[in-house]
């Protein structure tokens, strides 16, 4: 009962908050200022990372794939278009989120954790600046921008590591990789990983910017926010993906 | 001018401001004294809005702030300039864009009459030069003098100070008392300072007001308080044995003349 009355008490404070948030920014000038700089922070940022996991996921999962679906009675396509599909379906949507969230997540919720404790927020409250909305909207708009793009950077990295396999170590050839890639290719399903992005991008930057907002105390209170966010933006990321997924297929 | 009128605030059951009753005078340096957890920084709150009040009035120039509607508020609040215990600059701003940031967002000025603005403000403080460094790289008492630049950036009509000789030497104490002092009376700024400090009490404070346990214990100017009688102000004021002692001397003194 407890653990309810908690979470519908959160859930009531995180509707004001957005509220409060996605209102008219004060000045549009310093509103586009702060959602460039954190399409670049939050997003540019992270694209490093983004290719790199990509990278090693699509060459793990081609030479999973091959090793243990393969088999002289499976069509010589199925390696590559099980890969194809897990990058597309839930890889560089779901789970890239997941990491996304402990990334940009922390950073977010520390971040405006330590504004908080440090009286910054209630400086611009002074000033007659919507804090929320000066602080948070950027953040969600710029993650939900540059989210389509990240999504797309992952297949098509995951895809390069796929060929990885097949170049550099043999694993599989080239050509029944590509045939794999190419087997039954549904445009819809590039869509419905970008229209799950969209979600998990507002959950990673609105959650942990959340959390982060209400802090009360000092920097150990700041840290036991940030874990909180990641904790909660990953749960609600997982429990969406299988909404999203049930909906969207 | 700023009155307060019976003015309440509990949090949960425990009753911190007990009925204020105060006036703080426009163009004047206005104290507020205190031990910790008396209750200063809970009124200061109050009065700039970052807390309701459980019940009583703020009245800035006769109108009630704690019923002014929200975009009435936001609108009071471009009037207010607050500097913080803790400066709050904004770590991600170089100081010329920290004093720069009120107009930024509510200046209808161009980005050369912004800087100059910003740069004046400076200025004022003595702090011309250090416009690229970032709040992490200057001393508290610079600190705190950006914090007074940014808030007279917009030529507020109220200042409010929550202890802004915190941390801060004896010396560059006095250089952020005298900036306060002058900068109220340049200005004609109605400036209110919580503040434990007994120099700041006796050099700048023009209206004092001692808070006791949430309550308003007395109130007065600078010369009377060192003949007041009441024997809570005296106590907290004559709290080291350094000025006990200076005051016997000056009763000494008083007798023999």
């Amino acid at each position: 009962m407890k653990l309810l009355h908690n979470w519908l008490t959160h859930f009531g404070q995180f509707i004001i908050l957005m509220g409060r948030t996605f209102s008219r920014p004060e000045r549009m000038r310093m509103f586009f200022k702060e959602y460039t700089k954190e399409m670049a922070q939050l997003g540019i940022n992270s694209i490093g990372i983004v290719l790199l996991i990509s990278f090693f996921i699509g060459a793990v999962i081609c030479i999973q794939m091959k090793l243990n679906i393969q088999s002289p009675w499976m069509p010589r396509w199925v390696s590559g278009y099980t890969t194809r599909e897990i990058m597309l379906l839930e890889f560089s949507s779901s789970i890239m989120c997941l990491i996304l969230a402990g990334k940009v997540g922390s950073n977010i919720a520390s971040e405006i954790g330590t504004m908080r404790v440090t009286q910054q927020i209630d400086a611009l409250d002074i000033m007659g600046v919507n804090s929320a909305c000066y602080l948070i909207l950027p953040k969600i708009l710029g993650m939900v921008t540059i989210m389509p793009l990240l999504v797309i950077f992952s297949s098509a990295m995951g895809i390069i590591g796929a060929y990885g396999t097949a170049y550099i170590a043999h694993i599989l050839p080239p050509d029944d990789l590509t045939l794999g890639l190419q087997h039954d290719f549904q445009p819809w399903f590039v869509w419905m990983s970008i229209i799950k992005s969209l979600f998990f991008a507002f959950i990673i930057s609105a959650v942990p910017s959340y959390f982060g907002y209400n802090v009360e105390g000092g920097s150990v209170n700041v840290g036991k926010a940030s874990t909180d966010a990641v904790v909660s933006s990953s749960v609600l990321i997982l429990c969406s993906d299988v909404f999203l997924t049930q909906l969207l297929s | 001018m700023i009155e307060v009128k019976d003015l309440y605030k509990s949090f949960d059951d425990k009753e911190v401001l007990k009925g204020i009753n105060t006036i703080f005078e426009d163009g004047k340096t206005n104290l507020i004294i205190g031990q910790s957890g008396s209750g200063k920084t809970v009124l200061m709150k109050n009065l700039v809005g970052l807390l309701e009040p459980t019940s009583g009035q703020v009245l800035y120039d006769g109108r009630d702030f704690v019923q002014m509607s929200k975009q009435e508020k936001v609108m009071m609040r471009r009037e207010m300039g607050m500097i913080f215990q803790s400066a709050a600059l904004f770590d991600s701003l170089t100081v010329l864009e920290n004093v720069m940031f009120p107009l930024d967002m509510f200046s209808p000025m161009t980005l050369r009459e912004r800087t100059q603005r910003a740069r004046e403000c400076l200025d004022r403080v003595n702090l011309i030069g250090a416009e690229k460094k970032y709040p992490g790289e200057i001393s508290g008492g610079m600190q705190k003098r950006v914090a007074i630049a940014r808030a007279i950036a917009l030529n507020p009509r109220y200042l409010f100070c929550d202890e802004p000789n915190s941390g801060l030497d004896p010396k560059t104490s006095l250089v952020i008392d005298d900036l306060l002092h002058s900068i109220t009376h340049e200005f004609g700024i109605t400036t209110i300072i919580n503040t434990h400090d007994m120099n700041s009490v006796t050099t700048i404070g023009e209206n004092i007001l001692f808070i006791y346990e949430g309550h308003k214990e007395w109130q007065g100017v600078s010369a009377d308080i060192m003949q007041s009688t009441n024997k809570r102000l005296t106590d907290f004021i004559f709290a080291s044995d350094l000025l006990k002692e200076m005051r016997s001397l000056v009763n000494e003194h008083r007798a023999k003349q």
